[in-house]
């Protein structure tokens, strides 16, 4: 795992003098720690999109590890969860960091919020459309007349815009963040993000054999999820504090896809603080799950970067479902780090 | 101490190897039955314990339903101004102590035209009754996306909630009962609103976790997603479920147990709990919330007894086969013991010596009955082998005096040859051979005056001691009448009358007796039953013809014919008893006359000795191994060519 980040970062520093570079780089990185015991650390607030669990793993990891306070940074996670909205707290400026949606994130951008984006950790959607075999639901269309589990807000721009798409009428049935309506048979199909509410239907007593699953972006929407965002505002303020905090937030995820039972148990901690209920197994697909989904899926793609491709698809599918009227620039919009440090 | 072949040692092998393998499956099979019967009596024992924590729970939850379903029902049938509303909800929570709180939730706009939302919920707070507005209370998501109300409503039906934490109320375990109710507009139902009804669980599972099976046995308590609502593990409480534990130990058994959970099945299963342990449980439905009961009993504590008492019972055997081999080697030692004394004894008997003690038995078993039949034999073969001492004795004293008689008959005829060094005109050659120690057959020659030689050959009938006695008397008399009478007829008439007037025994004999004059080379003879001898001379070999003549004994006054042959130099007189032509060969074949005459043309001439030798060998030969059955003698005479002899001889004359 960690070779193959080495490659790409590598690659991304294609020139004549990579070992050179790479010896500067890891300078650079050492030097930093020393730095930080002299120069006072910098005060960075990070909202996550929902409350502590393993989804989030890489930044939990970072902060209880260190890595953030090694790049100089002091940061403060946010609660999160309902009624915090991440791209609320950007352009309040309650938070200087969020993990937003790619969708969520255009939206505001086409509505003038200068927000940017400073990472794309999910390279692949992981949203699903999960019925019961039963159901009989195979396919996009069998769900014509069908009562389908969507989320209030932004998570449900995919399915909808598919919907529409396939010229086909749901019964939409707002769903909560339980599986309960869904496995008591109160909806055909429901809303599923792949590395949470699967597991928890599995978990409740249901064989993977007993679903039909419908990933989104197997249907031309993979409309990426989870992207580190700040505002336009707090990049011009202090680059670098930007490129420490993604960076960090990097090295946090590499850390702890290298060590995830210790990144279990950091996750699991910030749960219990969280009061909130902890299952390891359910915290360890998660992870797992996440790994998956973090993984580089194009050669042009690398770990914890947004591709311009990825992107225009996304800003052209939203376009033309007439959900915004443009979007900016890749360049715009996507903020290198890398560009920064050098 | 005992030898690897002994009786002892086998005995005791095979009586403590089969008892012990009896005793082993007699064992097996108790604890097996033991087990199966525990396992039985389980069954039911665990079931009745499910089924009365399940209808301790069902009582609850019923009650709680019929309560929530009576105000659903009072909302369908009238029509309630707010203040009754209140009134309704508040002498709800305050008349069911089980109930923990309960909301009366409308569907948007179906209280009023003017508000969207409304449900006043009552509980309880520091013993109070308290109101709350869920349509407030509930910030970010509005009371109709929560479970307690979506729920019942898409499926138009009561439902229990999955249980939960309420904060709110002290971070208890809650679950809720929701009813939907209903308006009728043109005939046509249409859903106003939810009542619900909120209990604590925790005094239910407590009490569910209070129940103690065995040592460390439980009951639990799950729901019906599998999620742990009562169970030992305080820490699974809420937050694993049945499916997420079998994950973690990659225990596809217990998912599909958990399945069946689920799905209101009930079944008595052997398998490992949660907890890690092999237990037995018996799980059951809480049918109306869909949760499932489950009581578990650890194995090794239920067969915690029968464990005990196979120990104490394999103890017990073990001592009593301990027992059983000393017994055994004590008694098979009281078997052995006198006889290995009786093994000593019979050496010393094998050995010869016959009076050696047995050992002294007392019982009256096999041993008792074997020595005594010792006893017996040894006795028996005392009186033996003494029999057997004077037999032999007595037979070897009749060995030696036959040996004796034998010596003094064969003493008796003329054995030392040339038997008459001064008489060369004739050779002279005779032999006998008795079939037993001593014979009946006898040759004879004597001079009886200075140019006779009387010479001859006889047979007594019979053989043995009495033929050879008569054999005496026969020859003593044939030579004193012989030397007396000098003719061959008037000899034979003479002795025929003396042994016929004493002849109680009946017994005969043969005679051929004969008178040669050395000086001419006649012969005067006479046959008395006797074979024909034979003449060997320049024509050959061939049978005297002679008249016959009766044998000596039977009857008196019996008269004999003296006749002539004379022998030329050279020619020989071949003389034979019927042992000769009767020799029996191994198949029964006769010697016969013939084939005596073809042997004697074939042996050689030059000595009459090697002559008898050779049909001798020949006689053997013929017997091959055959035991000889009569007396064999020959006599030969022979008249020689030398002159000188003659004439010296008619000079002695």
């Amino acid at each position: 795992m960690s070779k193959m980040w080495h490659k790409n970062r590598l690659q991304r520093k294609k020139s004549s003098i990579i070992a050179v570079m790479s010896v500067l780089f890891m300078a650079c990185v050492l030097a930093r720690p020393v730095g930080a015991a002299e120069v006072p650390l910098k005060n960075a607030s990070f909202m996550p999109l929902w409350g502590s669990q393993a989804q989030f793993a890489g930044y939990y990891v970072a902060l209880d590890k260190g890595i953030y306070a090694r790049h100089g940074i002091d940061l403060k996670i946010l609660k999160a969860g309902p009624g915090h909205t991440p791209t609320q707290a950007l352009e309040e400026g309650a938070a200087d960091f969020a993990v937003v949606w790619l969708t969520t994130a255009l939206l505001h951008r086409a509505a003038g919020k200068e927000l940017v984006n400073l990472a794309q950790i999910i390279q692949r959607s992981a949203l699903m459309l999960v019925s019961k075999k039963t159901a009989g639901i195979k396919t996009i269309a069998d769900m014509d007349g069908k009562k389908v589990g969507l989320w209030e807000g932004d998570v449900s721009i995919s399915p909808r815009t598919l919907f529409a798409n396939h010229r086909i009428k749901v019964r939409e049935v707002r769903q909560s963040h339980t599986v309960n309506l869904f496995l008591r048979g109160g909806i055909d199909v429901t809303s599923a993000m792949w590395f949470n509410e699967y597991h928890t239907i599995l978990d409740s007593g249901i064989d993977p054999e007993e679903l039909n699953v419908i990933f989104l972006r197997d249907w031309g929407m993979n409309f990426i999820e989870d992207g580190i965002y700040a505002m336009e505002k707090t990049l011009r303020n202090d680059p670098a504090l930007a490129a420490a905090f993604v960076n960090a937030s990097l090295e946090g995820w590499r850390y702890a896809f290298e060590h995830p039972d210790e990144a279990l148990d950091i996750v699991i901690k910030y749960m219990r603080e969280d009061h909130l209920p902890a299952n390891r197994m359910h915290q360890k697909w998660m992870l797992d799950r996440m790994r998956d989904l973090m993984m580089p899926v194009n050669p042009q793609g690398s770990f914890g970067s947004l591709t311009e491709q990825d992107y225009e698809a996304v800003g052209r599918a939203m376009q033309r479902n007439g959900l915004i009227e443009s979007y900016p620039d890749y360049s715009t919009f996507s903020w290198k780090p890398d560009a920064q440090e050098k | 101490m005992l030898k690897k072949n002994s009786i002892v040692t086998k005995l005791v092998l095979v009586i403590a190897l089969f008892s012990s393998v009896i005793f082993a499956v007699t064992l097996g099979y108790n604890y097996f039955r033991s087990r199966v019967m525990l396992q039985d009596e389980l069954e039911s024992n665990a079931r009745n314990l499910a089924m009365s924590l399940v209808n301790r729970v069902e009582t609850q939850l019923t009650a709680v339903a019929k309560v929530t379903e009576g105000v659903a029902g009072a909302l369908e049938t009238s029509k309630y101004t707010e203040p009754q509303l209140h009134s309704l909800l508040r002498a709800t929570v305050e008349n069911n102590p089980e109930i923990y709180g309960s909301a009366i939730a409308f569907e948007p706009y179906a209280f009023s035209a003017q508000s969207r939302l409304y449900a006043p919920y009552y509980y309880r707070e520091n013993g109070k009754i308290a109101l709350s507005r869920l349509e407030k209370s509930y910030q970010f998501v509005p009371y109709l996306y929560w479970d307690w109300y979506q729920i019942p409503r898409e499926l138009g039906k009561l439902e229990w909630s999955e249980p939960y934490f309420d904060e709110g109320a002290g971070n208890i375990l809650m679950s809720t009962c929701s009813v939907p109710f209903y308006e009728e507009i043109n005939g046509d139902k249409q859903l106003k609103g939810i009542v619900s009804a909120d209990i604590s669980l925790d005094a239910l599972t407590e009490y569910i976790s209070s129940v103690k099976i065995l040592k460390t046995g439980y009951a639990a308590l799950l729901s019906r997603n599998g999620m742990i609502l009562a169970h030992p593990m305080k820490g699974s409480i809420m937050n694993e479920t049945f499916f997420s534990i079998a994950e973690a130990r990659q225990d596809a058994y217990l998912r599909e147990l958990g399945k069946k959970m689920i799905r209101g099945e009930s079944g008595f299963v052997h398998y490992t709990s949660l907890v890690g342990v092999r237990s037995w449980m018996y799980y059951a439905p809480i049918a109306s919330a869909g949760w499932t009961l489950a009581v578990v009993f650890p194995e090794a504590e239920l067969l915690e007894n029968v464990g005990k008492l196979s120990m104490t019972m394999a103890a017990m055997g073990f001592t009593g086969i301990l027992l059983l081999t000393l017994a055994v080697i004590y008694i098979a030692k009281t078997i052995i013991k006198p006889l290995q004394l009786l093994t000593v004894a019979t050496d010393e008997i094998a050995s010869g010596n016959f009076d050696v003690d047995l050992p002294i038995v007392h019982s009256n078993d096999e041993v008792g009955v074997l020595t005594h039949d010792f006893q017996v034999m040894q006795e028996s073969l005392k009186e033996y082998i003494k029999n057997l001492t004077e037999t032999t004795a007595a037979k070897e004293r009749i060995q030696s005096e036959l040996k004796m008689a034998t010596n003094i008959q064969a003493s008796l005829l003329p054995r030392l040859f040339p038997p008459f060094p001064n008489h060369p005109e004739f050779d002279i050659y005779a032999s006998m051979v008795p079939a037993k120690e001593v014979g009946g057959d006898f040759y004879d020659f004597f001079f009886i005056d200075d140019k006779n030689l009387c010479f001859l050959i006889a047979d007594v009938s019979d053989k043995g001691v009495p033929a050879a006695l008569y054999m005496m008397v026969a020859k003593t008399l044939l030579k004193t009448e012989g030397q007396r009478l000098g003719e061959p007829d008037k000899i034979l008439f003479s002795v025929n009358n003396i042994l016929a007037s004493d002849n109680e025994s009946c017994m005969f004999t043969t005679v051929f007796c004969a008178i040669l004059d050395v000086t001419t080379g006649e012969v005067r003879f006479a046959n008395a039953g006797h074979n024909p001898p034979l003449i060997i001379d320049s024509q050959g070999v061939r049978y005297l013809s002679l008249k016959p003549g009766l044998m000596l004994g039977p009857i008196m006054e019996t008269v004999y014919e003296t006749e002539r042959v004379t022998l030329k130099p050279g020619d020989t007189l071949f003389l034979y008893t019927d042992g000769v032509t009767e020799a029996r060969s191994r198949k029964d074949d006769l010697y016969g006359e013939s084939q005596l005459r073809e042997a004697l043309q074939l042996a050689p001439k030059e000595e009459l000795s090697d002559m008898i030798h050779c049909i001798s060998e020949a006689l053997v030969r013929h017997a091959g191994g055959a035991p000889q059955s009569d007396d064999i003698t020959m006599l030969a005479i022979r008249m020689t060519k030398d002159n000188a002899s003659m004439n010296h001889a008619g000079k002695g004359g």
